[in-house]
C-alpha cells in the first residue's frame, strides 16, 4: 500500500520531534501507576478532572436554579402563605443542621489537606467524621419530615390546611409566633410551600446521600491508602461536590426556614 | 495520484491494499470488549447503532403517522393511539434521536482525533453516558410497550399531570435519564477541547466541527439540568399531587412551559449545530478550500449557542404572556437568525474559486444548504410575533422543524455517516448508489414537508388525528413523499452494511482531506495515533496537504 | 378521457373541488398580516434564490473539471459584513411589522363587545351577553368588533380561527383576550390547535359570520330569556353576595357599583385597574385583592361556583352601575320573576352591549 502510511509518516515525523521537546518539561521517565493512558502528565490529569468537576457543579446550579426560580415566584405571590409555612419548621433544628453541615464540611477539608500530605490514618478519621456528620444531618432531617406527616403537612391528598386558618389549634407553634388565621384561599396557597420545601430539601437530601455513598467507597479505599501516594484528584473533585451540597443547603436554610426574620 | 477530473477520491491500490492492523476493532474481540470499553471510538460505534435503531422505530412511527392522515377520518387507528404514536415519535426522534445523532456519534468518534487526543477526557463517563441512554431508550420504549404515553412530547400542564391516564411517569424518567447521557457527553466535549488538544492545535485551528460541537455542549451542560426539575416537577405532581403547576391550587402551568422551553429551545440548537459542523467540513473538503470566513463561521456558533438561551419564550407568544414579554423575546428570535444566515453565506462562498467535486457528502451537503435556508426562514414567519398568531400550533411549524431537523441534522448527519465512513470502517461506500440515495432522500423530503407549510397556512392544527376535507389533498402528497423519504433512509443501511465487507479500501485519507483524522490510518488504532501529533498549520490548509505529499514522494522515491 | 375509471375520475373531481392553497381572508386584521406573510414570503424567496443561484453557479464554474486547483481565500470582511447587515435589517423590519399586528390583534378596541367562551375538554363553549349560549359554534355579526374573552376549565387549549388570522391560547385559571371584525358573512373554521388530549381533533366548530339583519334573528331565536348578567344576578343573590356588597353605610364589603373598568386601592398598598380578571380573582382567591379599608373576610368561592358561573358574576358586576337592584335583593335567595322588566341594571347590559347598533 504505497498511498496509505504515505502522509501519516510525515506527520508523525514532525510530531515526534515537536512531542519530544514538549515532553522535555512534563513526561517523567516513570509514570505513576493512576495515569491514564490518555493523559500526558498527572498535572494534565488532575487539571482535566477538576475542570470536569466544576462543569458538573454548574449543571447542579441549574438543577437546582429551577427550583429557586419556582420559589422565588410563588414566594412572591404568595408571601403569607410562605411565611405561616416556614413557621412551621422548626429553626433549632435548622440551625443545628446548618452547624453539622458547616462542621462535616470543614473535616471534608481536612480529609483533602490530609490526603494531599499523604496522611493516611488523618484522612480515613477526616472522612469517617463526615461522613459520620453527613448521617447527623438526615437523622435530623428525618426528625423534621416526620413532624410534618404527623401534621399532615405534606402536600397531595391528606394535605391539612389545619395549622394555618386556625392557628390556635397548633399551640407549640402559636406560642412562639402568635399567627393571625390566614383566610382560606391564601392558606391552601401553604401546600405551595411544602411542595417546594419537600422538593428543595428532597434534592438536597438525595444529593447527601449519594455523597454518603461515595464517601463510604472511599474511606474503604483510603484505608488501603489509595489516596495518601500523591494521586488526590478524587478525594479533591469529592470534596468540592461536598461543599458544593453544603452551600445549597445554606441557601435553602435561609430561604425556607427565615422568611420574615428580618422584620 | 489520482487525476480523474469528477472526483478527488485517490484510494490506495485495491490489488495489494488491507485494512490495517491492528485497528481499535480488531484489538479486542468479545462483546464484553465493546460492552466495557472506553475507547471513545467503539463507543460512537455502540451509540452509531443504537440511534439506527430508534431512527427506525421513530421512522416507523412517523410512517403510521402519515397512512392515518392519508384520509380526513381518523380510521387507521382511533384518535388516543394517535395521539400516543405521535407522542412516541416525538419522544424518540429528539431525545433518543436528534440530540444525540451526531454528537454521541460522530463527535465521540472524531473530536479526540481532530484535536490531537488519545481519547476524550473523562473515557468512563463516555461509557456511562451511552450506558444512561440506553437506560433511557428501554425505559421509553417499556412505557410505550406498556400503554404509551400520550401528552405530547411537550409533556404540557395540567394535561401531563392531571388529565391523562398513561405512562408519563416512566416516560417522564426516562427523558431524565437520557437526559444526564446528553449532560455527561456534553461535559466530556467541553473539557476535552478545553484540556486535551495537541501541541500547536490553538482554539483558532481547531476544525470547525469541533467549534459547533464546543457551542452544542454548553447548551447541553447549562440548559439538560433545567429539562430534568422540570420533569422531576411533573412526576412529582402526578404521583403525589403537589401542586407546583397545578392551577386548582395555586400554581402556575405556565410555569412548567417556561422551565420546559428554557431547556428545550435550546435543544434545537443542541440539534442543528453539530450537524453545521459536518457542512463546514464536509464543504471545505469537497470544494479544496479553507471555509470562507472560519472565525466567522467559529464565532456564529457561539453566538448561536448564547442568544439560543434567551429566545426561549417566543414559543408561549400566543398564551397569555406579557406584550413586551413577547417584543423583547421575538427581538431576540430575531436576531439568533442572524448568525444562522452568516454560515449559509460563508459556506455557499467557500465554493468560490474552489474546485468542487460532488460526491455524496457533498449532495447531503447542498441539500442542508437549500433545505435549511427553507426551515431558517420559515422560523422568522414564526419569530415576527405578529405572523406567529397565525402560524403557531398549526402544520406550518410542524412542516419548519422538520426542514430544520429532518432536512436540515437528518442530511448533515448522512452527509457526515458518508463522509466518516470510510475512516470508521476502513472501506468506502458504494458511491454511485449513495448518490441516487442523497437524491431519492432529497425529493421525498420536499414532497413531505412543503404541503405542509400549506396546510399550516390554511390553518390545519398539529396533532389532529382527522381534519376537514379539503386538506386531504395536500395530506396525500406529504404521504406519498413519506414513503419516497422512507425509501431513501432505508438505501444507506443496506449499503452501508453491505460496503463493511465489500467495500474498496479507502485507506488513510481517501478525500484528501486536511483534518488530522485524515492523518492516520482508517479504522484508527486504539490510540488513535502512533505518535501524538503536533498542529503546525491552519485548519483547513490544502497547501500543507500538498507539501506533505511531495516530501512523501520525494522520500519514498 | 374515458381511459379514467371513474372511481379515479370521481376522486380527481372531489379533489379538485375540495381543494384551497390558501385560506379566505374574513377579518379586518387578516389582509394586514397576509401583507406581511407575502413580504416574507418575498424575502425568503430571494433569499432561497440567491443561496441557490451561488451554490449552482459556483458548482458549476468551480467544478474540478473547469478549475482543477483551488485558489485559497481567507474570507471578506466586506462581504461578510454584508450578509450580516442586509438579513440583520429585513429581520427588524419584520420585528417591528409583526410586533404592530401582534398589538393590534391582542388590543381589543374600547367599544367591542365581549362574549365569553369556555375551553373544556373537548368542547367550546361561548356566552354571549344576551345570554345566548353556544357549543362548537360561535355566531358573530359582520362589521362589529368581537372580543373573545377566554378562559379553559381543565387544560390548554387554544382557540383558532384561520380565516380571521387569530388565535389564542385558553388557560385554566386566567382569562385572555383576543378581538376580530369580521368582513365577509359565512362560516368558517374553528379549531383547537393546543394539544388538549384524547379527542383534540375533535374540539372543533363553526364561526358564522350573519349580516346585521341575519344576526339579530339569531339574537332573538337563541335566547334563553335572561340576559348573562341576569343569570349573574340571581347568583349574585343566591351566594348572598348583597349580604356584604350592599353600599350600606355599615356594609362589611365594598360597593360594586362602577366598580368595573376603576382603579382601586389595595390592601396591600399597590393599586390595581378591576377587569375581569381582577374581578375572577377577588372571588376565587379574595385574600389577596381586598380593596383598602375592608377587613379579610370575604370566603374563597373557589370550587363552589362553575367557570361559567363566575363568567355570568363578572359580566353582571361589569354592568352594574347603581346599588338600587342589590339593595332590593338583599335578602332574597332568588330573583323574583317579576322584578324583571323593571329598569334595573341587569337588564339594560344587554340592551347595552349585546345588540347591534346600527
Amino acid at each position: 500500500m504505497p498511498d496509505n502510511s504515505a502522509i501519516v509518516h510525515g506527520a508523525q515525523e514532525s510530531a515526534t520531534a515537536a512531542n519530544n521537546a514538549n515532553g522535555a518539561n512534563s513526561a517523567h521517565p516513570e509514570q505513576p501507576s493512576y495515569l491514564r493512558h490518555h493523559f500526558n502528565s498527572t498535572e494534565q490529569q488532575a487539571d482535566t478532572s477538576n475542570f470536569a468537576m466544576w462543569l458538573f457543579l454548574l449543571t447542579e446550579v441549574m438543577f437546582f436554579g429551577g427550583l429557586f426560580t419556582a420559589y422565588l415566584i410563588y414566594r412572591n405571590w404568595y408571601y403569607p402563605a410562605f411565611v405561616a409555612g416556614s413557621h412551621q419548621l422548626n429553626v433549632i433544628w435548622g440551625t443545628l443542621n446548618t452547624v453539622v453541615l458547616i462542621a462535616s464540611s470543614f473535616t471534608m477539608a481536612m480529609g483533602v489537606w490530609c490526603a494531599e500530605t499523604r496522611r493516611r490514618k488523618g484522612l480515613v478519621l477526616s472522612l469517617t467524621l463526615t461522613f459520620v456528620l453527613g448521617l447527623c444531618f438526615l437523622g435530623i432531617k428525618s426528625i423534621e419530615y416526620r413532624e410534618k406527616f404527623e401534621k399532615h403537612h405534606v402536600p397531595g391528598a391528606h394535605y391539612s390546611l389545619q395549622s394555618f386558618v386556625d392557628p390556635a389549634s397548633d399551640p407549640e407553634i402559636f406560642k412562639e409566633y402568635h399567627d393571625k388565621p390566614l383566610p382560606l384561599d391564601m392558606a391552601r396557597h401553604t401546600e405551595i410551600y411544602f411542595s417546594l420545601y419537600f422538593a428543595m430539601t428532597g434534592m438536597h437530601a438525595l444529593h447527601m446521600i449519594i455523597g454518603i455513598g461515595i464517601l463510604g467507597f472511599m474511606i474503604y479505599r483510603a484505608r488501603a491508602g489509595a489516596y495518601t501516594s500523591g494521586h488526590v484528584t478524587f478525594v479533591e473533585n469529592f470534596g468540592l461536590y461536598w461543599h458544593f451540597v453544603d452551600i445549597v443547603w445554606i441557601y435553602l436554610f435561609a430561604l425556607l426556614y427565615l422568611i420574615s426574620r428580618h422584620q | 495520484m489520482n487525476n480523474n477530473n469528477n472526483t478527488i477520491v485517490d484510494l490506495p491500490d485495491q490489488a495489494t491494499a488491507r485494512i490495517p492492523q491492528p485497528n481499535f476493532i480488531s484489538k479486542e474481540n468479545g462483546l464484553m470488549s465493546w460492552l466495557l470499553t472506553g475507547d471513545h471510538k467503539r463507543i460512537a460505534i455502540l451509540y452509531l447503532i443504537s440511534i439506527t435503531f430508534f431512527f427506525f422505530i421513530g421512522g416507523a412511527l412517523a410512517g403510521l403517522i402519515r397512512l392515518e392522515l392519508l384520509t380526513p377520518q381518523a380510521d387507521l387507528m382511533a384518535t388516543d393511539t394517535y395521539n400516543k404514536v405521535f407522542t412516541m415519535h416525538g419522544i424518540i426522534m429528539i431525545f433518543l434521536f436528534l440530540v444525540p445523532s451526531v454528537p454521541a456519534t460522530l463527535g465521540n468518534f472524531l473530536i479526540p482525533m481532530m484535536i490531537g487526543a488519545k481519547d476524550l477526557a473523562l473515557p468512563k463517563v463516555n461509557l456511562l453516558s451511552w450506558y444512561l441512554y440506553m437506560a433511557g431508550g428501554i425505559l421509553a420504549l417499556y412505557a410505550m410497550m406498556t400503554g404509551g404515553v400520550d401528552t405530547g412530547w411537550t409533556f404540557t400542564t395540567p394535561l401531563s399531570t392531571h388529565y391523562v391516564n398513561t405512562n408519563v411517569i416512566t416516560t417522564g424518567f426516562a427523558i431524565f435519564v437520557a437526559g444526564f447521557s446528553s449532560i455527561f457527553t456534553g461535559l466530556n466535549f467541553i473539557v476535552t477541547i478545553h484540556k486535551m488538544r495537541a501541541p500547536g492545535m490553538t482554539w483558532f485551528r481547531l476544525p470547525l466541527f469541533v467549534w459547533a460541537h464546543y457551542a452544542a455542549s454548553i447548551l447541553m451542560v447549562l440548559g439538560t439540568p433545567v429539562l430534568a426539575i422540570a420533569i422531576v416537577l411533573v412526576m412529582l405532581e402526578r404521583a403525589f399531587g403537589i401542586g407546583v403547576f397545578d392551577p386548582a391550587k395555586g400554581g402556575d402551568p405556565l410555569l412548567f412551559q417556561h422551565l420546559f422551553w428554557f431547556y428545550s429551545h435550546p435543544a434545537v440548537y443542541i440539534m442543528i449545530l453539530p450537524g453545521m459542523g459536518v457542512i463546514s467540513e464536509v464543504i471545505s473538503t469537497f470544494s479544496r478550500k479553507r471555509v470562507f470566513g472560519y472565525t466567522a463561521v467559529a464565532f456564529s456558533s457561539v453566538a448561536i449557542a448564547v442568544f439560543g438561551f434567551f429566545v426561549w419564550a417566543h414559543h408561549m407568544f400566543i398564551m397569555g404572556i406579557s406584550n413586551y414579554a413577547v417584543l423583547v423575546f421575538s427581538l431576540l428570535t430575531m436576531l439568533v437568525a442572524v448568525p444562522s444566515a452568516i454560515k449559509i453565506f460563508n459556506w455557499a462562498f467557500t465554493l468560490y474559486k474552489g474546485s468542487i467535486t460532488f460526491e455524496t457528502p457533498m449532495l447531503y451537503a447542498f441539500g442542508f444548504m437549500g433545505l435549511f435556508t427553507i426551515g431558517g426562514m420559515t422560523g422568522v414567519f414564526l419569530g415576527a410575533s405578529g405572523t406567529d398568531i397565525h402560524l403557531t400550533e398549526t402544520y406550518f411549524i410542524v412542516a419548519h422543524f422538520h426542514f430544520v431537523m429532518v432536512g436540515g441534522m437528518l442530511m448533515a448527519f448522512l452527509a457526515g455517516i458518508h463522509f466518516w465512513w470510510p475512516k470508521i470502517t476502513g472501506r468506502m461506500y458504494p458511491e454511485k448508489i449513495s448518490q441516487l440515495a442523497a437524491v431519492v432522500t432529497f425529493i421525498g423530503f420536499n414532497l413531505t414537508f412543503f404541503p405542509q407549510f400549506i396546510l399550516g397556512v390554511l390553518g390545519m392544527p398539529r396533532r389532529y388525528a382527522s381534519y376537514p376535507p379539503e386538506f386531504q389533498v395536500l395530506n396525500v402528497f406529504s404521504t406519498a413523499g413519506a414513503t419516497i423519504l422512507g425509501v431513501g433512509y432505508l438505501l444507506p443501511v443496506l449499503y452501508l452494511i453491505w460496503s463493511l465487507k465489500y467495500g474498496a479500501i479507502a485507506g488513510n485519507n481517501p478525500w484528501q482531506a486536511t483534518g488530522l483524522e485524515w492523518q492516520t490510518q482508517s479504522p484508527p488504532l486504539t490510540e488513535n495515533f502512533t505518535v501524538m501529533p503536533v498542529m503546525d498549520h491552519e485548519a483547513y490548509d490544502y497547501e500543507w496537504l500538498e507539501s506533505q505529499k511531495a516530501k512523501e514522494v520525494a522520500s519514498a522515491g | 378521457m374515458s381511459h379514467i375509471s371513474p372511481t379515479i375520475w370521481q376522486f380527481l373531481v372531489k379533489w379538485l373541488t375540495n381543494f384551497a392553497l390558501f385560506p379566505p381572508e374574513a377579518s379586518k386584521i387578516a389582509p394586514q398580516m397576509d401583507a406581511l406573510f407575502f413580504f416574507m414570503v418575498l424575502v425568503s424567496l430571494i433569499g432561497l434564490t440567491a443561496v441557490v443561484l451561488l451554490v449552482v453557479s459556483f458548482s458549476i464554474l468551480y467544478s474540478k473539471k473547469r478549475h482543477p486547483v483551488a485558489v485559497q481565500i481567507e474570507g471578506s470582511t466586506l462581504l461578510e459584513a454584508t450578509w450580516t447587515i442586509i438579513p440583520l435589517g429585513l429581520f427588524m423590519v419584520m420585528f417591528v411589522w409583526g410586533a404592530l399586528i401582534y398589538f393590534r390583534v391582542y388590543t381589543p378596541p374600547a367599544n367591542a363587545m365581549n362574549i365569553y367562551v369556555v375551553g373544556k375538554q373537548w368542547m367550546w363553549k361561548a356566552e354571549h351577553p344576551g345570554g345566548q349560549h353556544e357549543i362548537n359554534s360561535l355566531h358573530v355579526p359582520v362589521g362589529h368588533a368581537v372580543q373573545l374573552t377566554l378562559i379553559s376549565e381543565d387544560v390548554f387549549h387554544s382557540f383558532s380561527i384561520p380565516a380571521f388570522r387569530v388565535k389564542r391560547e385558553a388557560i385554566p385559571g386566567r382569562y385572555t383576550t383576543v378581538w376580530f371584525e369580521a368582513t365577509t358573512p359565512g362560516t368558517y373554521h374553528l379549531f383547537c390547535t393546543q394539544y388538549c388530549g384524547t379527542e383534540h381533533s375533535h374540539m372543533i366548530g363553526d364561526v358564522v359570520v350573519l349580516s346585521e339583519e341575519d344576526y339579530r334573528k339569531w339574537l332573538a331565536s337563541s335566547t334563553s330569556g335572561n340576559s348573562l348578567a341576569q343569570n349573574g344576578e340571581r347568583l349574585f343573590a343566591s351566594l348572598s353576595c348583597a349580604a356584604c356588597h350592599n353600599a350600606r353605610p355599615d356594609a362589611r364589603g365594598p360597593s360594586l357599583a362602577n366598580v368595573y373598568g376603576s382603579r382601586l386601592a389595595l390592601s396591600t398598598g399597590g393599586t390595581v385597574i378591576a377587569d375581569d380578571a381582577y374581578l375572577r380573582e377577588s372571588i376565587l382567591n379574595p385574600s389577596q385583592h381586598i380593596t383598602q379599608g375592608y377587613a379579610p373576610i370575604m370566603p374563597t368561592y373557589q370550587g363552589q361556583v362553575s367557570e361559567e358561573g363566575v363568567i355570568a358574576l363578572v359580566e353582571y358586576i361589569r354592568h352594574l352601575d347603581s346599588d338600587y337592584r342589590v339593595q332590593q335583593t338583599t335578602n332574597t335567595t332568588d330573583l323574583l320573576p317579576e322584578s324583571e322588566g323593571k329598569a334595573a341594571p341587569a337588564a339594560q347590559a344587554p340592551a347595552r352591549n349585546g345588540t347591534v347598533k346600527p
